[in-house]
């Protein structure tokens, strides 16, 4: 079985866990709670949240998803190169470590990038979509997210079975 | 200035302000930005059952980013109260065309309301698309270990090639769903 880049860091040292907090100096959870808000408030006042714009862009209808997702991309591309190029540390003065991502024989990224992108145009939101909507009052998609939970759980489940 | 916040924000601006979540979750924390971790977070916290690939401590490897997603719905009902903006999506004609070809009555609102709404939920096209795209989207997701955020903003970002796998990958599955399930399901 293949472990990946995403399996959660702190599997690697569960022994010294349990204190971990009072050892070093960490941002406290308001902080992603701030920038939780703003995501939530640029994805709404985007669109990107909204089905009718996952069409268009599957549909090759319209510049708005694309042009969004380019600056996204722009920025954020930038911004790591310069961390990179920098070793910049974090504002608490930890490296900043981003760990590649596995490629093994890349046969999950190709099938479950398929299946992925199927499910994000039938239900025309990605993850953080599903929560912004979840805030817009939108509260059918609750059961988008259990769904998208009991999903996660079968892939947990079958993970051993499946190839990667 | 409420007015002014309250209109749709263009593209080339928005853009650029979600892909500043990348350097400050770095900066931060150096934590990396990818929200489809949370579901899976949500299982370790939840259901974990038998299931290996979730037997960690979500709290400790998860907890920052559960607070994370509470702020997106937070972020979303402040925009929805305080900078709400009543007009249609301005999405090309050509696309309100084609969703009126598929049987779509009602193109306001941020999502068609005649499929995602709890009426809409019992009917066939509705219990689909939030069902079996919900269900679709969280096993894709995890099967190709990140979302829209975490391969094609923070994985591209950072010029990794399986995260551009995985992106063609979203694209060839959503224009299946488009062109080929949408019809059989409306």
């Amino acid at each position: 079985m293949h472990q990946t880049v995403e399996t959660p860091t702190v599997e690697k040292g569960k022994a010294a866990s349990s204190r971990d907090g009072e050892t070093g100096r960490k941002p406290g959870l308001f902080w992603y709670l701030i920038l939780g808000i703003y995501f939530g408030i640029v994805l709404t006042k985007s669109e990107a949240i909204s089905w009718f714009r996952i069409q268009e862009m599957f549909r090759f209808q319209g510049i708005h998803m694309y042009g969004m997702i380019a600056g996204a991309l722009a920025v954020a591309a930038l911004s790591v190169a310069i961390i990179k190029k920098r070793r910049a540390r974090t504002i608490y003065g930890e490296e900043i470590y981003i760990p590649p991502k596995e490629m093994g024989k890349g046969f999950r990224y190709g099938v479950g990038g398929i299946i992925f992108g199927l499910g994000w145009a039938l239900l025309g939101a990605c993850p953080g979509p599903i929560f912004a909507l979840i805030g817009n009052g939108v509260l059918v998609m609750f059961v988008a997210l259990a769904s998208a939970v009991v999903g996660t759980w079968v892939y947990g489940y079958l993970r051993p079975r499946l190839p990667h | 200035m409420l007015d002014f916040l309250s209109q749709p924000w263009p593209w080339y601006i928005a853009g650029p302000l979600i892909g500043l979540v990348v350097p400050a979750l770095l900066f931060l924390g150096g934590k990396q930005f990818g929200v489809s971790a949370n579901l899976r977070h949500l299982c370790a916290a939840t259901i974990p059952g038998p299931v290996e690939f979730f037997k960690y401590d979500w709290k400790k490897s998860g907890l920052w980013n559960l607070t994370f997603v509470l702020g997106v719905v937070i972020g979303g009902f402040i925009a929805h109260t305080l900078l709400f903006n009543p007009d249609p999506i301005a999405i090309s004609e050509a696309t309100k065309a084609d969703l009126t070809g598929l049987g779509l009555t009602d193109l306001n609102g941020l999502v068609p309301k005649e499929v995602f709404s709890w009426s809409g939920l019992l009917t066939l096209p509705g219990f689909v698309l939030i069902v079996g795209g919900g269900f679709l989207v969280g096993f894709g997701s995890r099967y190709a270990g990140g979302c829209t955020s975490g391969h094609a903003i923070s994985g591209l970002a950072d010029l990794q090639l399986p995260s551009l796998i995985a992106v063609v990958g979203f694209f060839i599955g959503g224009i299946i769903a488009t062109f080929v399930l949408l019809p059989l399901i409306f």
